[in-house]
């Protein structure tokens, strides 16, 4: 086996609520500016949508934008802003040994002829073929290749012209994690040098809010921090893109490229979730990871999605270590595969910073210690999945 | 069972890595349940290919596919089938393999997947429970979707849900991982197994692929971006890969697993080694969402890593397991790929399409091409390329028309190519080199 080799993070890129680039969601956070969340646009579900924005910065091609939904845009988008972090965008000799791993979900539907197709099916005795012949001559071509969930990453290879290996993991938050994990252990290995990793969550649609609904966890009516949702709480979805750009230090080095950070550990695993669960497995990763922790200059930046009863689960193992904690989703919502990448993009701007936002909500606990240099990362799946890693400042 | 790793006399790769072992293998498909049914038909050159009898066929252009008839039952939704698939095809691999204990499979699962999401039939359901009398909107559903009548869908939708199932009933390790590559999911699911025996993180790893994504929606999608046959009469003649008168593929549900192994580890348990994972190669196109670059780099590169990986050259190949989708574009650049690739040599290499048989399995087509590929080597018997009456004069390679054929073969590559720019290139031998 390959002696692992130490891995950073040379780019970030970032598109939430809040907005564009790991500094203006750091600027949002330092302040302790109110969540942006929306209660009205699909009252009464609460939801966190993005600011107005054109994606002309990053896909400067209109044509190419036409052949995406937003889930695609944002991917892009946020994928394009790492890579410029990283300093590799527009360079093709590193681009084509740049491999990307990317965490996402099927593509968006089109409300507009779901819509009519539930009302006319209705009215015939054959629906079988009322839906095929609607299928037929209502679905836009193109609008397959903007649902495959592949087809984020075919895009990126479009757009930013990344051309190495390329995998796309489903499954909701573990597939953020596996993604990371999976990224960090092969360039820890040797076997890839670059990396993108990353996600985009698109959920602020009717869709995705209809697939949750059917386990009734859309959070409605009344926003509170995620702590604080109660057992009939939760999930504030969010529309977000999140992308990290992982590099061995060699490589990075080598090219004079800065380290954002160095992700020297990301563990993810599954259980049935009975319970307790969740908790003794969040502990295990916990264990795995202790003796590496400065526990002076560490903190826990949380990605707890405010459902119940997995917040409350991790909340008490975040109690047990004792070490400063802070969830994100209160400002920027949930983005489900896409949440984890983007808390350790935020957890790039913390260590920057070397400091701590203010806490928000019942379970963010203690006070920023002086000179942050780690930050343990939680990525729990709302029903299953649990993950956690280890990010250091680098020098 | 002695898990310790052997540190002297241990088989080692060419660039000093660890040999991935196949131990135990399972497939399914239109052709049948199991490998010895599989293989059996296959060889025979029979076809899987048949008219759709699941939903009515009013207006589609298309009416025929490789429907998995033996598993499917009822109305079985793409998840529902598709895990099935994966569970049957699972068993039978490890059943083969010997390896753990039962409800104990000691590695992680890799699983390529198609995506999941609300049927049409449950969203119909929904609007007549919102609306009795009037049209639906989303914004209706919503009010009655926590209804308990609607809560069993719930969980259907999540994307993790088939590998929660399955690492649950075979007790796989770690966070099992589903993942999508279009076309070449279910070699990427092999690599990535691959990859992570190669770092030491598992002495085994499942890989699995499987499809039963067959809904009018499916059709549909494919139909409209012209890539099916539309020769429905006969169905078992429409799948015609290489040919000069191809004119797209038949869309297949299909299924298969892998047990992939330290060799070293297969051996000292006693293991039957079924043939080596020798390499594995893959690069992305960044030319068009669903066309490859015209000047075929992509693929060629891909092949290339293939066998740079492995580390052997183009003349140590006896055979091409081809992705051979039978669409005009497909066809035509995995010629060019291969003639490229292999040059003067690619007249001594037969080239076959198992989905003149079987279809496109999509999600799984990579999978069961990896198991078919390996059951070659096995029999040094290469399964033929049906349908082959007239020969396309630009594609002049050997591809085994119509009749399978006794053949020494030591060393097999093959290739998935998927929407995206997706391109995976398997080798696979009987024997660590």
């Amino acid at each position: 086996m390959t002696a692992r080799r130490e891995v950073w993070i040379t780019g970030v890129g970032l598109l939430t609520c809040l907005g564009e680039g790991m500094e203006k969601a750091w600027e949002h956070l330092g302040r302790v500016d109110p969540p942006p969340y929306d209660d009205k646009s699909f009252a009464p579900y609460i939801v966190h949508q993005l600011p107005p924005m054109s994606f002309d910065k990053q896909i400067p091609k209109k044509s190419d934008q036409r052949q995406m939904e937003t889930w695609q845009r944002v991917g892009v988008y946020s994928a394009g802003l790492a890579l410029t972090d990283a300093a590799i965008a527009g360079n093709q000799g590193l681009l084509d040994h740049t491999d990307m791993i990317v965490a996402a979900g099927g593509g968006e539907r089109d409300i507009a002829v779901d819509t009519a197709i539930m009302a006319g099916v209705r009215k015939t005795n054959q629906p079988g073929a009322f839906l095929n012949e609607r299928l037929m001559s209502d679905l836009r071509p193109t609008l397959f290749l903007a649902q495959l969930p592949n087809l984020l990453a075919g895009n990126i290879s479009l757009v930013h012209g990344i051309v190495g290996a390329s995998r796309t993991f489903m499954g909701e938050e573990s597939a953020g994690v596996d993604a990371v994990r999976v990224a960090q252990a092969r360039i820890a290995a040797g076997q890839s040098e670059l990396t993108l990793v990353g996600g985009a969550y698109h959920g602020t649609r009717w869709d995705v809010l209809l697939a949750f609904e059917l386990g009734g966890v859309v959070l409605k009516n009344q926003f509170a921090p995620v702590w604080d949702r109660g057992p009939d709480g939760g999930i504030a979805f969010a529309t977000m893109g999140a992308f990290l750009v992982l590099e061995s230090k060699d490589h990075a080095m080598a090219r004079g490229a800065r380290p954002r950070a160095r992700i020297s550990q990301v563990l993810s695993d599954r259980n049935a979730r009975k319970p307790g669960d969740a908790e003794a497995t969040l502990r295990k990763q916990w264990n795995a990871v202790a003796a590496q922790v400065d526990r002076a200059h560490c903190a826990v930046i949380s990605g707890a999605s405010g459902l119940e009863p997995a917040t409350s689960a991790e909340l008490a193992v975040l109690k047990e270590i004792g070490l400063p904690v802070r969830n994100t989703g209160t400002y920027i919502g949930h983005g489900v595969d896409t949440q984890f990448m983007a808390n350790l993009g935020i957890g790039c701007a913390i260590l920057e910073h070397g400091k701590l936002f203010g806490s928000i909500g019942s379970g963010d606990s203690g006070t920023s210690p002086d000179g942050l240099r780690q930050l343990v990362v939680t990525g729990v799946g709302n029903w299953r999945g649990e993950g956690l890693a280890l990010l250091e400042r680098v020098s | 069972m002695a898990a310790s790793k052997p540190t002297t006399s241990a088989y080692r790769d060419k660039a000093g890595r660890l040999v991935i072992a196949v131990t135990g293998m399972g497939v399914i498909t239109s052709l049948g349940v199991g490998k010895e049914d599989n293989w059996a038909k296959l060889t025979a050159g029979k076809s899987g290919i048949r008219r759709i009898s699941r939903f009515p066929l009013d207006s589609l252009r298309t009416t025929i596919a490789g429907s998995v008839n033996d598993v499917y039952k009822d109305y079985m939704p793409p998840a529902e089938l598709s895990e099935r698939i994966a569970l049957l095809a699972g068993e039978e691999a490890i059943a083969q393999s010997g390896i753990g204990t039962k409800g104990q499979f000691p590695g992680p699962l890799f699983l390529a997947l198609p995506p999941l999401e609300i049927e049409w039939p449950y969203r119909i359901q929904m609007a007549e429970e919102a609306t009795p009398n009037g049209d639906a909107g989303y914004a209706d559903l919503m009010r009655v979707a926590r209804k308990p009548q609607f809560a069993p869908i719930y969980e259907t939708l999540k994307y993790g849900i088939i590998g929660e199932h399955l690492a649950d009933h075979f007790g796989t390790e770690g966070s099992p991982i589903s993942l999508t590559t279009a076309c070449a999911s279910g070699a990427t699911a092999i690599q990535l197994g691959v990859e992570a025996i190669r770092r030491g993180e598992c002495q085994a790893a499942l890989a699995v692929g499987a499809d039963g994504s067959l809904t009018p929606e499916s059709l549909v999608r494919f139909s409209l971006l012209s890539a099916l046959s539309t020769q429905n009469d006969p169905p078992e003649q429409a799948s015609k890969p290489f040919s000069k008168n191809r004119d797209g593929f038949v869309l297949a549900e299909g299924g298969a697993a892998l047990v992939l192994e330290d060799y070293d580890h297969a051996i000292a348990r006693g293991a039957n080694v079924l043939g080596i994972l020798e390499g594995c190669g893959e690069k992305s196109d960044s030319f068009h969402r669903t066309r490859s670059s015209p000047d075929g780099k992509p693929i060629i590169a891909c092949m290339r890593n293939a066998l740079a990986d492995a580390g052997v050259g183009p003349q140590d190949v006896d055979y091409i397991n081809a992705h051979g989708t039978s669409t005009p574009e497909n066809d035509k650049m995995e010629h060019l790929g291969v003639s490229t690739v292999f040059g003067e040599h690619i007249r001594n290499i037969p080239i076959s399409s198992n989905k003149s048989m079987i279809g496109h399995t999509l999600t799984a087509a990579g999978a069961v091409e990896a198991v078919f590929s390996l059951l070659t080597l096995e029999h040094q018997r290469i399964p033929p390329t049906i349908n082959h009456q007239v020969p396309d004069p630009a594609i002049p390679l050997d591809v085994v028309p119509n009749a399978a054929r006794d053949s020494r073969v030591t060393r097999a590559i093959s290739n998935s190519f998927g929407f995206g720019g997706q391109n995976v290139c398997l080798v696979m031998t009987r024997e660590p080199a």
